[in-house]
């Protein structure tokens, strides 16, 4: 593989793993404080699959770098990760928390069907591995926004405070990276605004069906992926902590 | 050591290597274990995550590694795969079986689209009746959904299609 070559899908790797990751470790957050019990399970084990995910993308990556997924999730500093601040940003509410979440998964099992066919095979056996899984999540959180937006005026006003928030974000899912272009000649990932095409084809009519008004498209606060807010070094600082207490030690 | 164990004697050793999280089924009758490979003076196996943030597969490589030292191989290489991918169709039907008994209502069989069993009504381990409700598609482990049977009155856990 050429070089160029090896740092856009290195590139490529971390930026889905580092999305997995944050995501993942925002939604365990909830852990013990969802709204119901039931919820509390469900949205642990989402969270867990998420970073089940991030820990394959990082081992994929080791392979083509020799970095590992420990030494990348609990060693870098914020400036070094490469997640969208979409996924950064707090919790927030039960409906900001779950309207992030549907809008990753669609996003997530589009981008894994297309990633199935990459020209790199470890990527396309992720992809593989990981889209069934995440057809569970998919029908879990789209039941969620249905009820949320079709439920009281309470909820659906809170949703939409939160697509309200969360709409110039999740633009930032589809922003290419600086040497992407590489990659979608190679086949080995596809062109991010057909996955953004896609994606839209199934949001904006649910937006509707749910009662929601979709916010006027703006852009995204940044556009580079190693811009962050302050919320991920204070979720650094958390995710961090044991690990860096003593980094030799053996789990 | 007199002799080595014969390839046969190591997967019957890991026959006996249960799931760490439903111990009334092995590794083997799970479809997690691939390949087992016996070179000169070394094994190597291969297994599969069944959900990719499993935490359970780590513990699986230590217990297959303390089986094996138990029938005298002193070196073992653990690989993982993901391809093909882990799917509850390999799930033995004498393991479905045990799952039955167990508690866990198998997985319905479906040749590679999941989303055909999402509609499926799932029948109740202890009484059969196929009036169930789901409660939630996630439980207390990733493989687990939590279903309720109106005709026992009982809630139970189903291994989830995958």
């Amino acid at each position: 593989m050429k070089e160029t070559t090896k740092q856009a899908l290195a590139d490529k790797l971390l930026a889905m793993a580092d999305d997995e990751l944050i995501l993942g470790h925002r939604n365990s957050e909830w852990t013990g404080h969802a709204p119901i019990l039931e919820e509390d399970i469900a949205f642990a084990n989402i969270a867990q699959d998420e970073i089940g995910h991030a820990v394959i993308w990082m081992q994929l990556r080791e392979a083509l770098t020799g970095e590992t997924a420990d030494s990348l999730a609990f060693f870098r500093e914020a400036s070094a990760f490469r997640n969208t601040q979409f996924v950064e940003l707090p919790k927030g509410d039960w409906a900001f928390s779950m309207l992030r979440q549907y809008f990753f998964d669609v996003w997530e099992t589009i981008l894994l069907k297309r990633l199935q066919s990459s020209a790199y095979q470890p990527i396309a056996e992720a992809a593989a591995k990981m889209r069934n899984e995440e057809l569970y999540h998919l029908r879990h959180t789209t039941a969620w926004i249905k009820r949320l937006g079709l439920g009281t005026g309470e909820s659906n006003g809170r949703l939409q405070r939160a697509l309200n928030d969360l709409w110039p974000y999740v633009h930032q899912l589809f922003v290419q990276l600086p040497n992407e272009t590489i990659l979608v000649e190679e086949r080995i990932a596809p062109d991010p605004m057909t996955i953004y095409h896609q994606w839209q084809e199934i949001v904006y009519p649910f937006i509707q069906e749910v009662d929601l008004k979709r916010p006027p498209n703006k852009t995204p606060p940044t556009t580079q992926r190693k811009e962050h807010t302050h919320h991920l070094t204070t979720l650094l600082a958390e995710m961090q902590e044991v690990a860096r207490l003593d980094p030799k030690a053996e789990w | 050591m007199n002799s080595e164990p014969s390839l046969q004697a190591i997967w019957d050793a890991l026959n006996d290597v249960p799931d760490p999280e439903i111990p009334v089924v092995s590794l083997v009758e799970m479809g997690i274990v691939r390949d087992v490979n016996l070179l000169s003076k070394r094994v190597e196996v291969t297994i599969t995550p069944t959900f990719s943030g499993c935490p359970a597969l780590k513990v699986m490589e230590n217990d297959i590694k303390i089986k094996l030292h138990e029938i005298g191989i002193e070196t073992v290489i653990i690989h993982t795969t993901l391809s093909p991918p882990w799917t509850t169709d390999w799930i033995s039907d004498e393991a479905r079986a045990k799952l039955k008994d167990f508690g866990l209502a198998p997985p319905a069989r479906h040749g590679g689209n999941i989303e055909l069993t999402f509609f499926d009504p799932v029948a109740c381990p202890y009484c059969d009746s196929t009036n169930t409700t789901i409660k939630n598609s996630f439980g207390s482990t990733l493989c687990r959904a939590i279903h309720y049977c109106n005709h026992c009155q009982q809630p139970f856990e189903q291994f989830k299609p995958l």
